[in-house]
């Protein structure tokens, strides 16, 4: 087990006013709060800081905490004296951070777990109560919304044990991922969340589903979006192109005069659904490499023949 | 588990056709009625129905509540800055997509 700074960790100094700490915490609670933040591993930052505050904010555990910490290195590694606490009084029971997020074996070495949910309760026969809802997220295939797949899902679920301890246990799941299903969108499985206390019900498993970065298609909601390279002249004179679309490829007329950018939808061809999406097809104007004396003597062609002014419109 | 890793579970979409019931929508985001009923003063939820006996939740509000649950117990916003803070990230999500967009065309 590493020794945590705690003061490090917050970015405060170790004689830093309890308001200060406060400011502190609430600046990174922002930064890193997994539903607004943007930063890399903010969730795992997000803990850490939470539990750097739970000991922090309180007087009684910081003052332990401080006498402990004088004798280590952040990182080095750590084993609480066995009378670490003599002499320190904790008001309350166990701090009981949200559910399902257990703080530190660092944390729980000095501090106890706290008694989260239900369980403190759980010793008299008469108490029942709904097993937690869970909640993940799962990364799947474009093809799987397409087509409709099994997959194989493995979570990560800290539980807790009789004696009142967290583990994680992994469990693997085969999961139907339905046609049609969007990016953001929940699929709930009842009864495969926490199991009840007494003879009440197991919670819910909500599973929130994420696609993958496709090669091809860019999916907006339930559109798709295809880049397709033309050739000038196929933009320019129109042509008839193989384009490939979630259900094998098609032969798509590029009208004439086409432009870059130009969208041309091919409809109902996105993810399924009672209105199924389409698929947009954006044309990007690929040029040919003046590369050789041919291709040159092709290009001075083009400019001497065509009386061409890209910036016709930017005025003079 | 080995039974369960052999079966195939099949679940429901939540989707804005799914509704879910004021009941429902409490335990799913494990908060008391008043939460959500402060939840539909504020707008973060728009459910059909006159009163909490006949409110009906779209299944894809959940996330909505949710998350506004978790900012107002982790960041100390009430529910109403939670609704501001909804909207404005809803509306930057928007705007990446339509920049992530433009930067691949």
């Amino acid at each position: 087990m590493e020794f945590k700074d705690y003061y490090a960790i917050m970015g405060v100094a170790r004689d830093a006013t309890q308001d200060e700490i406060k400011r502190a915490y609430r600046k990174l609670a922002r930064k890193y709060h997994p539903d607004v933040s943007k930063e890399k591993n903010a969730e795992a930052q997000f803990k850490e800081v939470g539990e750097a505050y739970e000991v922090l904010k309180d007087p009684e555990k910081r003052a332990a905490y401080d006498r402990l910490a004088s004798g280590w290195q952040p990182g080095e590694e750590f084993r609480p004296p066995p009378d670490w606490d003599a002499g320190f009084e904790f008001s309350g029971g166990g701090v009981g951070p949200e559910a399902g997020s257990a703080f530190s074996d660092f944390f729980e070495s000095l501090f106890g777990r706290g008694r989260s949910g239900g369980a403190g309760g759980a010793r008299g026969a008469t108490f029942r109560a709904r097993g937690q809802d869970h909640h993940a997220k799962v990364l799947v295939d474009l093809e799987d919304s397409l087509h409709g797949a099994t997959r194989a899902i493995t979570l990560r679920m800290p539980e807790l044990t009789p004696d009142g301890h967290v583990t994680t246990r992994e469990r693997t799941l085969n999961v139907r991922i339905p046609q049609g299903v969007r990016a953001g969108q929940q699929i709930r499985l009842a009864g495969h969340g926490g199991p009840g206390i007494g003879k009440a019900a197991s919670g819910d498993l909500y599973l929130e589903v994420e696609f993958r970065p496709h090669p091809l298609f860019r999916v907006d909601g339930i559109d798709l979006y295809l880049e397709l390279p033309v050739a000038p002249w196929e933009a320019a004179l129109g042509a008839t192109v193989q384009v490939p679309t979630p259900g094998g490829p098609v032969d798509l007329k590029i009208p004439p005069g086409s432009a870059q950018d130009r969208k041309l939808r091919l409809k109902g061809r996105g993810i399924p659904a009672r209105e199924p999406g389409d698929l947009y097809v954006v044309l990007r104007i690929a040029l040919p490499r003046a590369d050789s004396e041919r291709a040159k003597a092709f290009y001075r062609r083009m400019q001497e023949e065509l009386n061409f002014d890209p910036r016709a419109g930017l005025g003079r | 588990m080995a039974s369960q890793s052999l079966s195939v579970l099949t679940g429901v979409v939540l989707d804005e056709c799914t509704l879910v019931t004021f009941t429902e929508l409490c335990q799913c985001c494990d908060v008391e009625g008043e939460v959500v009923a402060e939840m539909v003063d504020v707008g973060i939820l728009e459910p059909s129905g006159r009163g909490p006996g006949e409110w009906r939740f779209a299944a894809d509000s959940l996330r909505r509540a949710a998350t506004a649950v978790r900012l107002q117990r982790d960041l100390g916003v009430n529910l109403a800055g939670a609704a501001l803070a909804l909207e404005l990230l809803e509306r930057i999500e928007r705007l990446e997509a339509r920049l992530r967009a433009l930067q691949r065309y």
